[in-house]
């Protein structure tokens, strides 16, 4: 008896859910990794590992078949130019669901999903995202300074917040 | 159709409650930061899970 392995709906019609998971799917291959909820991480997981194998073939018919599920021609050249390549010595078990929290509003389960041996990329990237916070945090603190010093400047009566913009 | 005969006191009611109490979420420990977290999940305090940092956490300025 196949009980209780029909797998998730996620409360969508049929062309609906196909249109999400290959929005999900094209994305991961893009990003390697991204934050979604725990049913669609699990729910995208086969998908993206089809799409793996279909990178390791690495065929004409295999990328025409890549291509008719992927939302984006750069997805199907990064599944077969450097994900596929990547996982040669590995069959299946390409991916690591962990979860992280809870979504404000309706409470649903948060996890991120990540190809493995993504680290390094991952890294990178957090390395960059927090130079450029830290380099807008310094930004907002010296136009504050300077927005402060001119309102000194003018006399000090008027609040600082409402300087800038009479001008 | 058959009705309640006579209101409960409540006493009664309390005593019928006093098994219904929620449990706690039984925690374990964050082998990087020591913090209590939910087992199986990425710590919330320092981003860990497994020995690497996997989450951005966001530091209050
Ligand atoms: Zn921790």
């Amino acid at each position: 008896m196949r009980h209780k392995v029909a797998g998730w709906k996620l409360g969508r019609n049929t062309a609906h859910r196909r249109s999400l998971l290959r929005n999900l799917v094209t994305s991961l291959i893009l990003e390697e990794r991204i934050e979604t909820t725990v049913p669609k991480a699990k729910a995208m997981r086969p998908n993206v590992e089809k799409m793996i194998t279909l990178g390791k073939r690495g065929d004409l018919a295999a990328r025409r078949r890549a291509a008719a599920y992927l939302m984006t021609s750069d997805a199907v050249d990064k599944l077969f130019d450097t994900i596929g390549p990547r996982f040669g010595d590995r069959n299946g078990g390409y991916l690591r669901i962990v979860r992280s929290g809870w979504q404000k509003g309706d409470g649903a389960e948060k996890a991120f999903i990540e190809l493995l041996g993504s680290e390094k990329v991952l890294d990178e990237k957090r390395q960059k995202r927090s130079e450029a916070r830290a380099k807008r945090v310094a930004e907002t603190k010296k136009a504050m300074e300077e927005a402060e010093a001119q309102a000194k400047a003018e006399g000090g009566a008027e609040p600082a917040a409402g300087g800038e913009s009479k001008e | 159709m058959p009705n309640p005969k006579r209101r409960h006191s409540q006493r009664r009611t309390s005593t019928r409650r006093a098994h219904d109490a929620l449990q706690g979420h039984s925690l374990s420990e964050c082998p990087n930061c020591h913090e209590k977290k939910m087992p199986h999940r990425a710590c919330s305090k320092c981003g860990y899970y497994k020995g690497r940092e996997v989450l951005d956490v966001e530091e209050k300025s």
